[in-house]
């Protein structure tokens, strides 16, 4: 399991318009957030060093989007997919184990 | 079933109550305002008297909040009115771009009545063509039948293009004034206008869906693009809906500039709504004193009829554009709106604009006749003396 989503992220598809015919009439939502992929906002990235990481859990409990799950060997993991880069994790980690680095696309 | 109109002698704004409820409205949201009002007072009437079915009557505490109601009402499948005027309709700015932007067909009557201040509760045009941008439609009607013709068509015309519509009658000399309306047998309408058929509706459970989200610069563009589309494609609707209008009920709505008189005319007047009444009455009288003159009623301000116009114009040496309104710092906003139209194209007649009426200013047969003078000296001389002219100003 590697998101908040469990099997429900597998199903997960984003959805993109390429052409204007694509687009519903009406600027609507089609789906639920699953299918929204909000992670190409983001300009920095969060890495976490897991070297530095103590298991406090407290950037899970701070992040706003369901973006940072803890994994089965009991650190945290990012969902990229959802993050948005806002960094708060990486602003309340005590240890500072996670680092907001500026993403290339 | 045989056509047999049910003849009454109600005010304008009776016609607009009565259209409503024959178009079998289920959401009625509304605020007072004068000269509106007594739309919406009908409309509690028919209720209480038990003479409606289905039909939910939201009071709300301002114009605001009466076009956020059905605009919920409309979002959820419900067929929504409203009805206001001048301040009122100010007040609703911000909901009309959301009513357009989510693609909501719901139909408003829009009073024309002069913006404060000074106050005034008399007609005139710019409020309402003040919301030129929102993305409404827009139909300007002449008397009390193409008020309740036109909330009938509007229903019809907006739920097929999936934007919202304003019928817009002017103050006191539509809303307060009896005239004879035909109305049609509520059978008969039925079959003209069925139950809508929403795009989406918020209460379709097993196809859920979020109204009012976010767009993002990758998608807000695409969406503007279709409510244009959708615009452009309403001319034809109006077209087709307004020729079944008139093989059913024998008023014929299909061009979207009534024509009056125009064939051989060597200048015509063209202006919006009541006023235009006025017009045609002078082009008679006109005609018969030897003026070639005819008459071009702009029914539709949007979508526009650039079309129509420039097959008006290609044929006529003059037009006199009649604004009961005005956009500060330029001019008539009809006249503004003709002269944009016909820029790119080989039709160039002479094009003068009179500001007239502002503020429930009488503009009468005499008035006509004075501007028809002026015009004939303007095509004689092939040049304006003046591009706008502040008609009535005491000087």
């Amino acid at each position: 399991m590697n998101t908040l989503f469990g099997e429900g992220k597998s199903k997960a598809k984003k959805i993109a318009f390429k052409s204007v015919e694509e687009y519903p009439e009406a600027p609507i939502s089609l789906g639920a957030t699953l299918s929204n992929f909000t992670g190409d906002w983001r300009t920095f990235m969060p890495v976490v060093d897991d070297a530095k990481c103590v298991k406090c859990y407290i950037c899970w409990k701070f992040c706003p989007e369901p973006a940072i799950f803890i994994r089965e060997d009991g650190y945290v993991g990012i969902d990229y997919d959802y993050c948005k880069g806002c960094g708060i994790c990486a602003n309340e980690c005590p240890t500072k184990a996670i680092t907001m680095v500026k993403e290339e696309k | 079933m045989e056509y047999k109109p049910i003849k009454k002698v109600i005010s304008g704004n009776y016609a607009a109550a009565y259209a409503a409820r024959d178009a079998r409205v289920e959401v009625v949201a509304a605020y007072p305002i004068t000269p509106q009002t007594s739309i919406i007072e009908k409309i509690s009437e028919f209720l209480a008297n038990g003479e409606v079915e289905n039909l939910q009557y939201v009071p709300v505490e301002s114009e605001h909040s009466a076009m956020a109601a059905c605009i919920g009402a409309s979002a959820a499948g419900a067929r929504a009115f409203t009805a206001t005027s001048a301040q009122g309709l100010a007040l609703m700015h911000e909901m009309l771009h959301w009513a357009s932007g989510a693609r909501l067909p719901v139909v408003m009557v829009n009073v024309n009545r002069a913006m404060a201040p000074p106050w005034s509760v008399w007609d005139d045009q710019t409020d309402s063509l003040a919301q030129r941008d929102t993305g409404w439609m827009q139909f300007y009607a002449e008397n009390n039948q193409e008020v309740y013709d036109g909330v009938i068509m509007a229903f019809k015309v907006a739920e097929t293009v999936n934007l919202p519509a304003m019928i817009v009658e002017s103050a006191f000399i539509l809303s307060h004034t009896y005239d004879i309306v035909e109305m049609i047998p509520q059978e008969l309408v039925d079959e003209f206008l069925p139950p809508r058929k929403p795009l989406y509706t918020l209460t379709d459970f097993d196809n859920p869906i979020a109204v009012g989200a976010l767009g993002t610069p990758a998608d807000y563009y695409e969406f503007r693009y279709k409510i244009e589309k959708s615009m452009e494609e309403a001319r034809e609707v109006i077209h087709k809906v307004g020729k079944e209008f008139g093989e059913r009920f024998g008023r014929d709505y299909s061009q979207m500039i009534e024509l009056y008189r125009t064939e051989d005319a060597d200048f015509v007047f063209m202006g919006l709504g009541s006023l235009m009444g006025t017009v045609k009455q002078a082009v008679d009288v006109l005609r018969s004193e030897g003026y070639k003159v005819g008459a071009a009623k702009v029914r539709w301000f949007r979508p526009f009829p650039k079309e129509e116009l420039y097959e008006l114009a290609k044929n006529v040496e003059g037009i006199a554009v009649l604004d009961r309104n005005f956009s500060f710092g330029q001019e008539g906003i009809l006249f503004n709106e003709a002269k944009g139209v016909l820029y790119n194209t080989d039709a160039h007649p002479l094009i003068k604009n009179y500001i007239v009426g502002l503020g429930g200013r009488d503009f009468t047969v005499s008035d006509v006749k004075k501007i028809a003078e002026n015009m004939k000296g303007i095509i004689e001389a092939k040049k304006l003396d003046r591009e706008v002219e502040w008609y009535h100003l005491k000087r």
